[in-house]
């Protein structure tokens, strides 16, 4: 059933500092809307529990890409359009710029915002796998201030943030450390276009002498949240890149994801992609040459 | 920005379609497609998924292409609208739109409107777009009648025209 346009209050104040304002003052009554990609679909189906909605669309204080000697700091508010066309996203990061190229159809990257892939918190979304491989940063900002929080954790649930009820995403921050570090995205799904992965991987990783010297890799719709693939990880570190240490990363990572059946795919199809994506990543990173 | 919002009830929102000042009194979640489609009479962008999967509903915002389904009216207050009605001159078809009919991209209509919105922005920003570049610009669009060889062709053909529409 359709919603009623009647039945929702919409108000655009603005600034940002008007908008956590409201949130503070009227504590779960206000849902953000950014560029409506999730939160309009959930409107059109008659499925979206808040009535009263606060545009933060082009908020100023959300926009703009600020790169920072160390570190990339995205406003929240970047469209997936924004984050293909940095420069610097494309040269150092370009999981994000990958994730960014494969989510939705061009319209949807015209309106899909960072900020608002984390908060929906879906499991399949394509960018957050490579804000985990990254250990991306959040300023979250409210009417108390700014607090910064590691991305990692920020997930507790199948779509539950840890975001107080007053609070906003207002940047993403990245340290421009893995420019040297080998990088690899995956996305598995029906189509390659418009299509929600069945499984997707970001990774990246580093040799030195023969061996894992470090590595990051983190899986979407594997699991409730999108996951970071920590064991695995303390498994193969350290350790040369062989047909054994495949065959571990594979159990280890089956072991790591709780996989479900759903529209999209099955649990045992995704538990073999998973681990196929895994030990491809590791066999890469092995032929990479890309040392400490 | 110019609105008026009594909170509960419907607001004024003033919009610029194909370089026509327009002034709407709507609800602000209405979306767009509805409010382009009901209160101004422009039916060329269509709503195929009502989700922002099939891009029939796609229109330009201030040059941008969007799914006007997924936009709430309020959103594009003062925002300069570019519609499929926009493109001709008259009885003058745009290049694009002569390309589509003489490739024969064009079977059912349902999609061709959003299909040269998204071409248009294509252009716009890649004025010389190889094939994958106009599969790319395209993959928001679906098409159920002609395949989409056609529609690919007629885009590159009008990229050879050098398009101004």
């Amino acid at each position: 059933m359709r919603s009623n346009p009647a039945d929702y209050e919409l108000i655009a104040p603005g600034k940002l500092q008007s908008v956590v304002r409201l949130l503070a003052e009227e504590p779960d009554e206000w849902l953000p809307i950014a560029g409506g990609t999730d939160v309009m679909v959930q409107y059109a189906a008659g499925k979206l529990p808040a009535r009263k909605l606060v545009s933060i669309w082009n908020l100023p204080e959300l926009q703009g890409i600020d790169v920072q000697p160390q570190e990339i700091r995205i406003g929240a508010g970047c469209n997936y359009t924004q984050l293909r066309e940095n420069e610097v996203i494309a040269r150092e990061f370009p999981l994000l710029a990958s994730a960014a190229r494969w989510t939705g159809g061009i319209a949807n990257q015209n309106r899909g915002t960072l900020g608002g892939n984390i908060v929906n918190a879906s499991p399949a979304a394509d960018s957050l796998p490579a804000l985990l491989a990254y250990e991306a940063e959040l300023i979250l900002v409210s009417i108390r201030g700014e607090r910064r929080v590691p991305y990692l954790g920020f997930h507790t649930g199948y779509k539950k943030v840890q975001l107080a009820s007053d609070e906003l995403i207002r940047t993403i921050c990245i340290r421009r450390a893995f420019s040297e570090y080998f990088q690899y995205a995956r996305k598995v799904s029906a189509r390659n276009a418009q299509a929600i992965s069945k499984v997707c991987i970001a990774a990246l990783g580093r040799l030195r002498g023969g061996v894992i010297d470090d590595l990051r890799m983190a899986l979407g719709s594997v699991a409730p949240v999108p996951l970071r693939l920590t064991e695995v990880e303390r498994i193969v570190r350290e350790k040369a890149v062989e047909p054994e240490l495949a065959q571990l990363a594979r159990k280890a990572t089956a072991a790591a994801i709780q996989p479900i059946d759903d529209i999209r795919s099955t649990a045992r199809y995704r538990s073999a992609v998973a681990g196929n994506l895994v030990v491809e990543f590791l066999e890469r990173l092995r032929d990479s040459g890309k040392t400490a | 920005m110019t609105t008026s919002s009594d909170n509960r009830g419907k607001c004024e929102i003033l919009l610029t379609v194909n370089g026509k000042p327009e002034s709407v009194r709507v609800y602000p979640m209405e979306r767009l497609l509805d409010v382009l489609r009901h209160e101004l009479g422009l039916t060329g962008a269509k709503e195929g998924c009502g989700e922002g999967e099939c891009g029939s509903c796609s229109v330009l915002m201030n040059g941008e292409l969007v799914n006007s389904c997924l936009i709430p009216v309020l959103q594009a207050a003062g925002a300069n609208l570019t519609t499929i009605e926009g493109l001709a001159h008259g009885f003058q078809l745009s290049a694009l739109q002569a390309a589509f009919l003489e490739c024969g991209g064009a079977q059912c209509g349902i999609c061709t409107p959003g299909m040269i919105l998204a071409s248009r922005y294509l252009l716009n920003k890649k004025p010389d777009p190889t094939l994958d570049d106009i599969r790319e610009g395209l993959s928001g669009n679906l098409c159920r009648c002609t395949g989409y060889t056609q529609i690919f062709d007629a885009v590159a053909e009008a990229a050879r025209r050098r398009d101004p529409a």
